[in-house]
């Protein structure tokens, strides 16, 4: 299989950047360290390619039931420019992907996907589809970079100047409020940028045709390199979301595990009416599940837990990690996995089986990282 | 780019070996430190055992992933580094010091003569 390349290939490139393969694109897994550039958006800003990520709009008239019927969340909540984190499930209550809804006005909704899943949400979106909405993937024609950590504000707005002219009524980006989004201009085309992000600290996402993408980057490389921006590869991004315990489709959520177990049952909306799923998570959320997604970390000195270790307890196996790592701001192990409800309360001790041998473990609050 | 000493000898796997009489001592090369970087955790074999070059006989751990180390050389285990199991981050400073990882008594003196020089291993990550 050929791996694809985003439109910021030749800038990783330049940057030094070091390519990995990630849901069948080449992408940096970091630049210098992970530690470096995960510190960098804790306490200043970092800048990361998720051009890989899928963008479907949906349309019409029909638009908002149809959504209704096919995600978690309730889309008549969003006025226009606001978005939502939601789920899509099959009937099974298992998760197809997790994504987020944005409304852009009272008939036109923005998805943003899981890249590993764009293969299977489009063709499942518009088997759902009954002609209701139009379904326009525009995966390949757009990029997006995410800008994230507490310095960001203080160089968005020079970056890309100017006001919205769709979404959010916003006289500049930094007037967007949490999950807001807006249309902007820039050097001539239009781009989306939403105060989202999954890292924990704030931040925006800004979404551009594939051929502006770079002059984008380099806007904000160049705005933010006095306030200590680094670009940031998918390592320190990904131990940013698990320090927030913030699911990663594949891992947290697949289609076999319900948004009940894995701990985002306040993204299904069971009052909304009917929507695919929706039987099998209202029933789950009355009786409660078999497996709970559970945080932990290590209590003593060990080797960092890591995906698919067995999780024990009283010398039984008793569950799976589903993410592990070393977590760089705490400097320890940290984790998360699937355990039985009885185990998943904090303060319960478990061990996680690494090579072998038993180390220590806490269940703790989510999140693991508290600022 | 990577420093690679004159006096060491150097494995594909990337680990090196200082030789002295019958005793090789042995870590991973800066190169390999570099492709890794932030080592957060290490482990190493117990003290007397018996390796063959080749083996897996340590694991290293950077935030993002665990690597297993090589045996470059057949032998016992006769001494292993306690600091570099205290403070992982040696290996990222110290590569070819204080980062060492274990000492193995040869059974086979002949051995390390068979590792790569440090030309050859120059070459192979493209020096």
């Amino acid at each position: 299989m050929t791996l694809k390349r985003t439109p910021l290939y030749a800038a990783h490139q330049k940057l030094g950047g070091k390519l990995i393969e990630f849901g069948g694109w080449e992408m940096p897994v970091q630049y210098t360290s992970i530690t470096d550039e995960h510190l960098a958006v804790r306490q200043a800003a970092g800048i990361f390619d998720i051009s890989h990520m899928g963008e479907v709009f949906v349309g019409g008239a029909g638009a908002e039931e149809f959504l209704n019927r096919t995600l978690t969340n309730d889309v008549r909540k969003l006025t226009p420019g606001q978005g939502q984190y939601t789920l899509m499930c099959n009937e099974r209550g298992g998760v197809v992907d997790d994504l987020y809804v944005y409304r852009m006005n009272a008939t036109d909704f923005l998805l943003i996907i899981n890249a590993s899943q764009i293969d299977a949400d489009v063709p499942w979106l518009e088997k759902a589809n009954s002609g209701q909405a139009e379904v326009r993937d525009m995966s390949g024609q757009l990029a997006a970079v995410a800008i994230q950590g507490p310095a960001v504000v203080k160089f968005i707005d020079a970056a890309l100047p100017g006001s919205a002219c769709g979404g959010a009524e916003v006289q500049k980006i930094s007037e967007l409020k949490k999950n807001q989004i807006g249309i902007f201009i820039f050097d001539y085309v239009t781009v989306y940028v939403g105060r989202t992000g999954y890292t924990g600290e704030d931040g925006f996402e800004i979404i551009a045709p594939a051929e502006k993408i770079e002059a984008v980057w380099n806007a904000l490389l160049k705005a933010g390199q006095p306030c200590g921006l680094k670009p940031a590869g998918l390592g320190a991004r990904d131990t940013l979301r698990t320090e927030m315990c913030y699911p990663l489709y594949g891992h947290e959520l697949d289609e076999v595990t319900t948004p009940i177990e894995a701990g985002v049952g306040f993204f299904v909306a069971l009052d909304k009416g009917d929507f695919t799923g929706r039987a099998v998570l209202a029933e789950q959320k009355a009786a409660g599940t078999k497996k709970k997604l559970v945080a932990f970390k290590m209590t003593g000195k060990s080797a960092p837990p890591r995906p698919h270790y067995p999780i024990q307890s009283n010398g039984q196996v008793v569950g799976q990690v589903v993410s592990g790592t070393q977590s760089p701001s705490l400097g320890l192990g940290i984790g998360l996995g699937y355990v039985p409800p009885e185990l998943a309360r904090p303060d319960t001790l478990i061990e996680i089986e690494i090579r072998g041998k038993l180390a220590p473990a806490i269940v703790v609050t989510k999140p693991i990282y508290k600022r | 780019m990577s420093n690679v000493p004159s006096d060491l000898k150097y494995t594909k796997s990337h680990e090196w070996v200082r030789v002295t009489g019958d005793i090789a001592t042995v870590g991973i090369t800066d190169h390999a430190q570099h492709e890794l970087t932030d080592v957060v955790f290490v482990e190493l074999p117990a003290v007397g055992r018996q390796v063959k070059a080749g083996e897996t006989c340590a694991v290293v751990e950077s935030v993002k992933t665990a690597s297993d180390i090589y045996a470059p050389v057949s032998g016992t285990v006769l001494e292993v580094n306690a600091a570099v199991v205290d403070n992982p981050a040696l290996v990222n400073t110290e590569p070819h010091g204080g980062g060492w990882f274990f000492q193995i008594k040869l059974s086979q003196p002949a051995e390390p003569a068979g590792l790569l020089t440090p030309a050859e291993y120059q070459a192979l990550i493209g020096g």
